[in-house]
């Protein structure tokens, strides 16, 4: 062959160490043994060193883990322990490993639901997965917001990522009823919405991975909406401008939510094999959805009736 | 890279690459030219090649002095009875000394017109390839994640360049339907990175001080030229129709190339941004699009077709910071870091 066939290989990917590495390690503390303060001082210094000279890994859809763990995840972790005492069960449905499709219901006018279901996911699954959110365009539309969104793992709500994502072996984590369900009223509480197309049906079944449904009680009453200024939602371009009993009437201290008890429950898996085949079957696809569905409501109604008993004893 | 040779390579006789007076098409046509099994390398471009470029090219390619906007290629490739045509002559950014965006224009959709026109009538034309760029995605806040080559762009960009890529296009699906016979080949690269590149991204990460945009982190990816180069030879000398994502897997955030290359970066809110790039400074809208949505391709179908697999994009990253000084050094924080843990621990012996 020529000499074009003949040139040396690249290097290897990922052999190429950054400048520096090697050189700016921390030394180890005088007393290794059990200085619990010196390498808690030295892991914070260190992480800040990462953080400022770049050396971290993101994935293709910029989720930072060290980020998620070490500054979002603390920072959510009180409100899920010690203000919304969440309890979860029937954490064993979701797979050690390999992808999933977790459906939940979505409530609450902000979504604080998505980010304390990541959080049980993480925190009280014996592997510590990570839950990988779908998330409206709107979240990727306001600055910040945007990067927060995709340094916690979430990406947009569309069916490339979802497959991108079930296909790479994670578990995602979808909110069918979208606006309709986080934006309703306080008085449609638990009542189930539309499950509009059922995209996230076909991406589960285009994937061949389980569906698994979650049932989220205590979201609807963080921010009881008790009505909805359509004139000024339509001026901000936002799908509703809730009014809560707090909100806007004592400004900034509206926006804390109201410290409700909640309850997230894990579904049995759905397979979703039997009818892979058939994905592009909207019968098909209605029927999964209309099954999934039935199920979380459900499911909703015996945590309400098992937190009612709860709080009455 | 890593690469396994492709069995079926038809090296054409004789290649005409557009815009060698260029870094890149000077590049790609010295390799051609020293490629046994092509015969003749032809370089057009409507200037000299100077400098390095020069040196590069002298004897090896013959170089032809044409300007792409106008018929003259028409008679180069009819008269030289060219195979393959690469067309490189595509400008990235708008050069204020000469004539800036309108210039700009012309060069990529004239010249691109008056290009495949004189291929239409080329009975010996075996082969296009295209230098397009991912910037073919176009921008919007309901883009995928991750583009694969089927992906459709869902809005017009504001960028001048992502907007000739997308006309640039459609006049090669125009071709294609007209002439079947000839083989397309549209490389959408990402942004080109290295040691020895010279874009509009590599000045940027060359200044002390970058502007980013306030609240925005886009995701980046990059594809080194060394793996560009291969891939354009490649696709000359061997046959892969069809339209390809050039890049390196993975991504690098903005914040986090920024932060590798020891440079410092200042937020600005977007709308002065969008302002300083409407007129036409050194921060075009291009970027602007770029840096507020990112963008990052799947390279399946690169990988295997051509059967190569360019760098990591943080790896190529890392051979562009090679050749530049970083005004913080990692080396300088790795110390300051070890300054402050010496000094609290010494602090807490002196306590207890």
């Amino acid at each position: 062959m020529s000499d074009f066939e003949s040139r040396p290989h690249f290097p290897a990917p990922g052999n190429a160490p950054f400048r520096g590495l090697r050189q700016v390690a921390p030394p180890p503390p005088e007393h290794p043994e059990s200085d619990l303060w010196d390498r808690r001082v030295a892991n914070a210094l260190a992480f800040l060193r990462r953080r400022l000279t770049g050396e971290y890994e993101v994935d293709e859809f910029g989720f930072d883990r060290e980020l998620t763990d070490t500054v979002l995840h603390p920072l959510l972790r009180p409100l899920y322990r010690d203000w919304f005492r969440v309890s979860v069960r029937g954490v064993e449905n979701i797979p050690d490993k390999g992808a999933a499709l977790i459906v939940a219901n979505h409530s609450g006018t902000v979504a604080l639901d998505a980010l304390m279901l990541a959080l049980a996911v993480h925190d009280e699954h014996p592997e510590k997965r990570y839950l990988r959110l779908l998330g409206a365009d709107l979240v990727f539309r306001i600055p910040f917001v945007s990067e927060l969104a995709r340094k916690h793992g979430s990406t947009l709500a569309c069916n490339p990522d979802a497959e991108r994502l079930l296909r790479a072996g994670e578990l995602v984590g979808v909110f069918p009823e979208g606006f309709k369900g986080i934006g309703k009223l306080y008085r449609d509480r638990y009542k189930l919405q539309r499950f509009g197309r059922g995209g996230f049906v076909s991406a589960a079944l285009h994937t061949r991975v389980p569906i698994i449904p979650v049932s989220i009680v205590g979201a609807e009453e963080t921010y009881p909406m008790l009505g909805n200024f359509k004139p000024l939602a339509r001026l901000l371009g936002t799908p509703y401008f809730p009014i809560t009993p707090t909100f806007p009437w004592l400004g900034p201290l509206g926006l804390v939510p109201l410290p409700s008890k909640w309850c997230i429950e894990f579904g049995k898996p759905v397979p979703t094999e039997p009818v892979a085949d058939m994905a592009d079957d909207p019968l098909v696809i209605f029927n999964l959805a209309d099954q999934v569905r039935e199920t979380i409501q459900q499911t909703l109604h015996q945590l309400l009736d098992v937190r009612d008993a709860e709080a009455a004893s | 890279m890593s690469s396994r040779p492709v069995s079926g390579a038809h090296p054409p006789r004789v290649v005409l690459v557009t815009g060698v007076s260029r870094y890149l098409g000077a590049q790609v046509a010295a390799r051609l030219a020293a490629d046994s099994r092509i015969e003749r390398v032809i370089g057009l471009d409507d200037r000299e090649p100077t400098g390095e470029q020069a040196t590069i090219l002298a004897d090896s390619v013959e170089f032809v002095r044409a300007d792409i906007r106008t018929a003259q290629p028409a008679a180069v490739i009819a008269d030289n009875r060219v195979q393959t045509v690469v067309h490189l002559a595509i400008a990235s950014a708008a050069d204020p000394n000469a004539g800036g965006r309108a210039a700009m224009k012309e060069q990529n959709v004239i010249g691109t017109m008056q290009l495949l026109a004189a291929c239409q009538q080329a009975p010996e034309l075996r082969k296009v390839v295209f230098r397009s760029s991912t910037a073919a995605y176009g921008v919007s806040f309901r883009d995928p994640a991750v583009f694969t080559e089927d992906t459709e762009p869902r809005d017009t960009p504001r960028g001048g360049f992502a907007r000739d890529v997308l006309d640039i296009e459609g006049y090669l699906r125009g071709f294609r339907r007209r002439r079947s016979d000839v083989a397309v080949t549209v490389l959408r690269f990402a942004p080109l990175i290295g040691r020895r590149a010279n874009t509009s991204l590599t000045r940027y990460f060359s200044r002390a001080v970058v502007p980013t945009v306030l609240g925005r982190d886009p995701r980046l990816q990059f594809v080194h030229v060394d793996d560009a180069l291969e891939i354009l030879h490649r696709a000359v000398t061997e046959d892969h129709p069809g339209t390809f994502n050039v890049a390196g897997a993975g991504v690098i955030m903005l914040s986090q190339a920024v932060r590798r290359a020891g440079r410092i970066g200042v937020p600005i809110p977007e709308p002065a941004l969008s302002a300083i790039g409407r007129g036409g400074a050194n921060f075009s809208l291009d970027q602007l699009d770029l840096f507020v949505h990112g963008r990052v391709v799947d390279t399946g179908r690169l990988i295997r077709e051509f059967g190569v697999i360019p760098r990591p994009t943080p790896v190529a990253f890392e051979d562009f910071l090679r050749g530049i000084s970083g005004v913080l050094p990692r080396e300088a924080i790795g110390a300051v870091e070890q300054r402050i843990l010496a000094g609290l621990r010494r602090s807490r012996a002196a306590v207890r």
